[in-house]
């Protein structure tokens, strides 16, 4: 019988069952939320409460947003349209959005300049941020500080021209001079340069102009273009200023070692705030009798010493990081000091430090809302002083400080993902 | 090498300042100090001649002058004939004041998100990703603002409390008040204190429970004692719990605790306290901010833990709560501490914000108020800074003694 069991079996399945699908608790969206959601009941309650706190927002924000008024010219205006129902009053934003932007006395027939400027920030930063693109583009970057300056202060030409003229000379008496000594090379630099501006001055005074632009003064500007301005320029000034701090913080010359502790820690010390009162108040008793600097500039030159602090401390921990022999395969190659930290150490520290460089930079974009407190009318300045003063639009709050938030979230977000991107691509250990 | 003979000295040549390497860093240095000293003499010699053409002289003096304005929010006695001198004093205490309260509340905000983020459910760790970025790409003067509108606008004014239908009325069983003007909530009074000054009283019901602190670590010590010894821990918590509460509920009886409502009494709610709404802004401000930044490194702090540590601690059959308490927290702290101090001296810092709510902050009045009635700039300006500058070194000096007993001791 053991020979046929075809035969003595009453049924033999001659093909597989198909694989039954999990039951609906172990697949799909209900498995996903039992994990996910609801695995424990302390995780259940928290998820409740944050749905419920989610539904609250909603409800809330979105009638708010879709019953906003695009189209009316005051907040009565608003109100009317409103007829009792909960919206937003945007008409404030289409209304005065050249004085969130631009300040309340940049002329308005001149809203391209800065704008324009505005753009070809982004063709001049590119190259510096992205390194796949073609390097000539960098030719651009070194125009960019000059060409922005004459198109948002406007005036000749020639003003810009000569300050880049004086970098170029300088550029090249360093260059010529470089092989027989660094610190002779930075001296006749510095003399070239100098000199480059000391005559170019005079043409520039003479030919006032050539190639002008309608002049607009520093205290016009104002808006988002002033936090774009200060933020833009303190950084790129407090890098350099930042790198030769952390260099002498590291340097084994004592006295440069002390000044440049000092100052750090000094700067570090104190807020913003009572800097910017030394721009605004103090630092005036310190100029020779007579000089009126512009108080854009004060400003300037009290943000860039606050971050270049900040960013002296990022370098040197990134300084610190680097293995002991880094430093002595420099000086086993016969370098000297500026080269072994021009070819060796800086390129390797910087990259370490470029999380903390980043950080600083977005904190010192935000902080340069602080020039409000001292009557300055950037962004957060506009919205405090001349906006919500006017009749038509006092006590239009929400609409202005979350214009305002917006704008600072998605420049401050899009530095902080750029720079996660970047140290993705500069990683260069193996993971 | 002791084969090497020395090389004949040289005589000494004035380009070896610069071409050789034992006399370059001195000439570096010399001129390094030359054109300090040159810097400051240059800028001394214009504030000297600034200061003489404007009539003016470096004097202290004017912190002894009466101030003549008034401090809405005053923690010790001040009056508008009090001197510049105090009016700063009040002005630090309330510096000290929001910074304590945003620190605390920066904490708790911070380890609760920093924490949350981490959680396995889904909803939660992306509820709080979205307020640490949020929060953290906002500058925090636009976040004081915000708040401050809220407290000052949204909120009734105290008429509305009145009248037969008010519009608005009291929280928390009519104990606690949310106008425009502020926050008004019940003061602690005492009916037969000890002391004649109020200052006096708390400090003694400070003093009960840091006694009481010190005897429930004693007892906690005891026990840890006779664990050891016996392998039974012995049952403490009700008497930790006596010796937090018993002395103190004593003492606060014997002084007669009693609480003081607030009350509509005119225009304006009175007794109880009052914390005002620009406090508020800034406490609450500050500590969502720095907040946020607090659990990036709560959570940054969490995750530098190996897992390996974990599951070594599992292995040795520790359960998950004695996990966390003996192996990741003690390492996570490590990682944590340092940068939550940096953010303490950044909430004290961030406190100078204080200026643009009207909170009277050392910043309001002696680098506002005072600087601006006596024209006293460099003087109100340098002390006010002097102020910061030894807040900040303190608290370094505080995160060094920390990083010195923490940090891993490898021979």
């Amino acid at each position: 019988m053991s020979d046929t069991p075809a035969q003595s079996v009453a049924f033999v399945r001659e093909t597989q069952i198909p694989p039954s699908p999990p039951p609906a608790s172990e697949s799909g969206a209900l498995k996903w939320a039992r994990d996910n959601l609801f695995s424990t009941p302390l995780n259940g309650i928290m998820t409740i409460v944050a749905l419920f706190l989610i539904w609250r927002l909603l409800d809330f924000a979105v009638p708010w947003i879709a019953n906003g008024v695009w189209n009316s010219d005051s907040l009565a205006g608003c109100r009317e349209a409103l007829d009792g129902a909960v919206g937003a009053c945007f008409s404030v934003l289409t209304e005065r959005w050249n004085q969130l932007l631009f300040g309340f006395k940049y002329p308005s027939e001149l809203y391209w300049r800065p704008s324009l400027a505005f753009i070809l920030l982004f063709v001049a930063a590119a190259p510096v941020l992205f390194s796949m693109l073609p390097r000539r583009l960098l030719y651009f970057t070194g125009i960019y500080p000059f060409l922005a300056y004459w198109l948002i202060w406007g005036g000749t030409i020639l003003i810009p021209i000569v300050a880049l003229l004086g970098f170029v000379v300088g550029y090249f008496v360093f260059r010529s001079l470089e092989a027989k000594s660094f610190a002779g090379a930075m001296g006749g630099a510095v003399v070239g340069a100098i000199a480059t501006w000391w005559i170019g001055g005079f043409v520039s005074e003479a030919a006032a102009s050539v190639l002008a632009f309608e002049p607009v003064a520093s205290r016009d500007l104002g808006g988002f273009m002033l936090n774009m301005i200060l933020g833009t320029v303190c950084v790129s000034l407090s890098l350099p200023l930042g790198i030769v701090l952390a260099l002498g913080r590291q340097s084994d010359l004592p006295i440069i070692k002390f000044i440049c502790v000092i100052f750090i820690e000094f700067v570090r010390g104190v807020p913003l705030i009572t800097l910017l009162f030394v721009a605004n108040v103090v630092l005036a008793y310190f100029l020779p009798p007579g000089t009126n600097f512009d108080l854009i500039l004060r400003v300037i030159i009290m943000i860039t010493m606050f971050s270049a602090a900040y960013i002296a401390e990022v370098i040197r921990g990134g300084l610190a990081a680097l293995p002991r022999g880094q430093y002595e395969a420099a000086d086993s190659l016969g370098l000297d000091y500026p080269q072994a930290m021009r070819l060796i150490i800086l390129p390797q520290a910087l990259k370490i430090s470029i999380p903390g460089i980043v950080n600083v930079a977005v904190g010192l974009f935000k902080d340069t809302t602080l020039v409000s407190v001292i009557s300055m009318f950037d962004l957060v300045g506009m919205i405090r002083g001349p906006i919500l003063a006017s009749t038509e639009w006092n006590g239009v709050y929400w609409e202005l400080f979350s214009f305002a938030a917006l704008l600072f979230f998605v420049v401050c977000y899009g530095i902080s993902q750029y720079s996660q991107w970047l140290e993705r691509q500069l990683q260069t250990d193996h993971r | 090498m002791s084969t090497l003979a020395d090389p004949p000295s040289e005589s000494f040549r004035l380009s070896m300042l610069l071409n050789d390497t034992r006399y370059r860093s001195l000439t570096f240095q010399f001129i390094a100090l030359m054109l300090l000293v040159a810097a400051i003499a240059y800028l001394g010699s214009n504030l000297v001649s600034n200061l003489r053409a404007a009539g003016l002289n470096i004097s202290f003096d004017f912190l002894r002058d009466p101030a003549g304005y008034d401090i809405n929010q005053r923690p010790i006695e001040y009056t508008s004939q009090s001197t510049h001198l105090r009016a700063s004093i009040v002005g630090i205490l309330n510096t000290l004041i929001v910074a304590f309260l945003a620190c605390i509340t920066a904490t708790l905000f911070g380890v609760l998100a920093g924490v949350l983020r981490l959680s396995n459910n889904w909803i939660i760790a992306r509820l709080m990703s979205v307020y640490v970025e949020a929060f953290r790409n906002v500058p925090v003067l636009i976040w004081i603002i915000i708040i401050f509108s809220i407290m000052t606008v949204s909120l009734p004014g105290p008429r509305e409390f009145r009248g037969e239908n008010p519009t608005a009325s009291m929280a928390f069983f009519e104990s606690v008040a949310f106008t425009n003007r502020g926050v008004f909530i019940p003061g602690p009074n005492f009916t037969n204190p000890l002391f004649a000054s109020a200052g006096l009283n708390w400090l003694l019901v400070l003093a009960v429970l840091v006694a009481s602190w010190f005897g429930a670590r004693m007892l906690a010590k005891w026990a840890t004692d006779r664990h050891e010894a016996t392998g039974i821990r012995p049952t403490t918590w009700y008497y930790s719990l006596a010796i937090w509460v018993v002395p103190v509920a004593a003492l606060l009886s014997l002084m007669g605790l009693t609480w003081e409502y607030p009350e509509l009494r005119g225009f304006n709610f009175q007794g109880g306290i009052q914390i005002r709404g620009s406090l508020i802004a800034l406490w609450f401000a500050l500590a969502i901010y720095t907040g946020a930044f607090i659990a990036e490194n709560v959570r940054a702090g969490i995750q530098a833990i190996p897992k390996g540590q974990t599951e070594a601690a599992a292995s040795l059959g520790l359960r998950p709560n004695r996990i966390m308490s003996l192996v990741v927290l003690p390492q996570a702290l490590r990682v944590i501490i340092p940068p939550l101090i940096s953010q303490y001296l950044n909430i004290t810092k961030n406190s100078s914000l204080a200026i643009a709510v009207g909170y009277m902050d050392v910043t309001g009045t002696l680098g506002g108020i005072t600087l601006n009635q006596t024209g006293r700039a460099i003087e109100a300006i340098l002390l006010l800074m002097l102020f910061y500058l030894v807040i900040s070194l303190s608290i370094s000096a505080v995160m060094n003694v920390y990083n010195n007993a923490v940090k891993l001791k490898e021979r």
